[in-house]
């Protein structure tokens, strides 16, 4: 009658593994922060960048920071968005009505 | 009242106010004295099973007291009923109703898994009581593998192993042969001889016409008709 | 001991059907599996650019005309710069190249001075005239390393050499993948910009609590421009990697809608041999409370089980095969995409939300089904 052993030490076993790669992330993420990240931010700095380099198919995926929250449909009147990675892009918040501010009066 | 099982105007309906209303146990009263072996008999759908149940606490009747040892179980609690259960009633099913795929001593033991005791002490008394009832050859296999007798005695090793007062049996020998039969009774014979009192519902002769049965209690239609002393 | 021979009798249970039991688990671990990476991936990318996007401009300075970017005036530059509170503004040059070669897009960018040595780059800044730096993407797109030579063709279609004299390092592939830094003015050559017209304006702030200010002013002063702050553009990646929002709500979604389908097939009844087993345990000797618990048992040992695995899982494949199986899902049309390199930043309040949308519904579904007949009375045993 061994299988409850046998349970609880293979759970144990999932669980220290776990906390041993969570304890290595959190290792990592101290010795990036205190030598990459640095490095990063200096080409920001340097550079002046505004956005990450990860979807190279249109500007405003490239660059999403930069682009106005109609430049998906700028092609034509009635165009939809249609490159992938703008799927995964969210609208920016000023387009949710929900949280919109409340302009201030004039 | 000093009898181990006493019944006062037992009834149980099923489905009571509804158009198919069963009256399956009607106004019964009787008394078991420690070391006493009853037969109930009668027909199918006498109300015997019923009444074995009721007295086996699992199930309550719809009117009458049913106390066992002195306690008025008509009215307990769930847990407490289970306690009374576990510890006062061995009980052997008509079909065995041993759980499939499982080997013979899980199956004797299903009775100590949630009672406070080691598994080494569990193990100990499945060991024991397996070579008591000669099968313990047989500890790690399936029952579905077994033969009906060997499947019996594993029912009877799973009645026995807390160490119950009252052995209760229903329709025991409704599956068995001749020889498997008399193997039976000859274990239930026993036990009686060890001081277990033992109550069983069948409609076999073989059985209620056996020696070692002290009393036999007639049913018909839900109702007692005569109690001979045999 | 009670609740350890419990688990045992639950754990003996399981493994009668063990082929169905390991079959669920795998498919409910790949499901948490799913949903965890998208969670990992999505809080790493969000942390990662909020960390280093913080050296971003504090404002970037946009001209529109008829709703689309257009290049602004330089001069602008000067006017901004005698704004109360503004330390400095400085054009900014910038564009996109498509490469037929390749079938991919760069980024170019000018600079206008030397810069200091940069950390996270092998050989260095392209100082003079026909010079550039590139990103690993355009490094291997292209074929070329340091010292060698990249022809481009410019806006006039003419045929333009660049010597690589740098390659940013595979580290900073997240901001540098598809740059090709080279200077201003081969840059204004290059896109055949009059010197006066710039991509947009950075402005840097003393005050970093009087950006929206400075901000309105210049808008005010400019109002066809369209001023970006830093907290939007670190706002953008909040929301870009939202898990609620796009492609990784659709995976998400579909994950959990695999997992409710799961727990919807447990909670819609247990079959009659499992309810002759409740019976048959009630019957000698086992109360509504053990078989709960029994149910309890079963419930957390497919789930647990299947979520530590699922989250293992998850997290090797995010951190250490960066990603490989989302990657391609994330990536769109993209033909450089930078491989992940992911720093392992957790969200503990996630993992717990995720235990608890995951384990406690399928622990549930297990025991809601068996409740009925574990409080109904055993004598139904005697009679089947």
């Amino acid at each position: 009658m061994i299988k409850h052993k046998v349970f609880l030490g293979v759970t144990l076993l999932e669980i220290t593994i776990l906390l041993i790669l969570f304890v290595y992330g959190h290792f990592t993420v101290t010795a990036r922060a205190g030598s990459e990240v640095p490095a990063k931010r200096e080409l920001v700095k340097y550079l002046k960048l505004t956005d990450l380099s990860l979807w190279t198919e249109a500007r405003y995926t490239r660059h999403p920071s930069q682009a106005d929250i109609f430049a998906p449909f700028q092609d034509f009147p009635c165009s939809l968005e249609h490159f992938p990675a703008g799927s995964i892009i969210a609208p920016e918040n000023i387009v949710l009505p929900a949280t919109r501010k409340p302009e201030r009066p004039h | 009242m000093d009898s181990l099982i006493w019944t006062e105007q037992v009834t149980k309906r099923y489905n009571p106010r509804k158009p198919d209303e069963i009256l399956a146990v009607d106004d019964v009263s009787l008394h078991i004295e420690k070391g006493e072996v009853v037969v109930l008999k009668g027909p199918s759908g006498s109300g015997k099973t019923t009444l074995l149940s009721l007295i086996g606490c699992m199930g309550r009747p719809t009117s009458g007291r049913i106390v066992i040892e002195g306690k008025d179980v008509a009215k307990l609690p769930e847990r407490f009923l289970t306690l009374i259960r576990r510890r006062t009633f061995g009980i052997i099913f008509q079909q065995f109703n041993l759980i499939r795929n499982v080997s013979v001593l899980e199956n004797v033991l299903l009775p100590l898994y949630p009672v406070e005791i080691s598994f080494a002490e569990m193990r100990l008394r499945g060991g024991k009581i397996l070579e008591d009832l000669g099968i313990q050859n047989r500890m790690h296999m399936k029952v579905n593998k077994l033969s009906g007798g060997e499947q019996q005695r594993v029912a009877i090793a799973r009645a026995l192993i807390n160490g119950p007062e009252i052995i209760i049996a229903d329709e025991p020998t409704a599956h068995l042969d001749r020889k498997l039969s008399t193997d039976l009774l000859r274990i239930l014979e026993d036990l009686n001889t060890a001081g277990k009192t033992i109550v069983i519902a069948t409609h076999d002769p073989f059985v209620y016409d056996h020696h070692f049965v002290k009393r036999t209690v007639e049913m018909r239609d839900g109702r007692l008709l005569n109690i001979q002393q045999t | 001991m009670r609740h350890l021979k419990i688990l045992e009798y639950a754990l003996s249970s399981l493994l009668r059907r063990k082929y169905r039991n390991i079959s669920l688990i795998t498919v409910y671990a790949l499901t948490i599996s799913i949903l965890a990476s998208v969670l990992f991936l999505t809080h790493s990318l969000k942390l990662e650019a909020a960390h280093i996007l913080i050296d971003a401009p504090d404002l970037v300075v946009q001209k529109l005309s008829a709703g689309r970017h257009d290049l602004i005036p330089s001069e602008y530059a000067k006017t901004i710069r005698e704004i109360p509170g503004v330390g400095a503004a400085e054009p900014r040059y910038w564009g996109y190249y498509y490469d037929a070669l390749s079938h991919s897009n760069y980024t170019l960018i000018g600079i206008d001075r030397n810069l200091p040595r940069l950390s996270l780059i092998e050989g260095r800044m392209p100082s003079g005239e026909g010079e550039c730096a590139i990103g690993e993407g355009v490094a291997i797109a292209r074929i070329v390393a340091v010292g060698d030579m990249m022809p481009l063709i410019s806006s006039r279609d003419d045929v333009v050499l660049y010597k690589v004299t740098g390659t940013f390092r595979s580290e900073s592939n997240i901001l540098t993948n598809d740059l090709i830094v080279m200077g201003r003015k081969d840059l204004l050559q290059f896109f055949n910009l009059s010197a006066d017209r710039a991509t947009d304006i950075t402005v840097t702030v003393h005050n970093p609590n009087e950006v929206t200010t400075i901000a309105d002013k210049i808008k005010k002063t400019y109002p066809a421009s369209r001023p970006i702050t830093k907290n939007e553009i670190i706002r953008t990646y909040d929301a870009v990697f939202n898990w609620r929002s796009g492609m990784m709500l659709t995976i998400f979604a579909s994950a959990l809608i695999a997992f409710c389908i799961l727990a919807w097939d447990k909670a819609t009844g247990i079959g009659a041999e499992e309810k002759h087993e409740i019976g048959i345990l009630k019957a000698i000797g086992w109360d509504t409370a053990d078989i709960l618990e029994l149910k309890f048992w079963e419930g957390i040992v497919i789930s647990l089980t299947s979520f530590l695995i699922g989250l293992i899982v998850a997290f090797v494949h995010v951190f250490f095969l960066n990603a490989s199986i989302l990657s391609p899902v994330i990536k769109g049309w993209s033909v450089l995409f930078p491989a992940f390199r992911l720093t392992p930043y957790i969200d503990i309040y996630q993992i717990f939300v995720l235990a608890f949308l995951t384990v406690t519904p399928y622990v549930a579904s297990t025991i809601i089904p068996s409740w009925k007949t574990a409080i109904t009375d055993p004598e139904n045993v005697m009679r089947s």
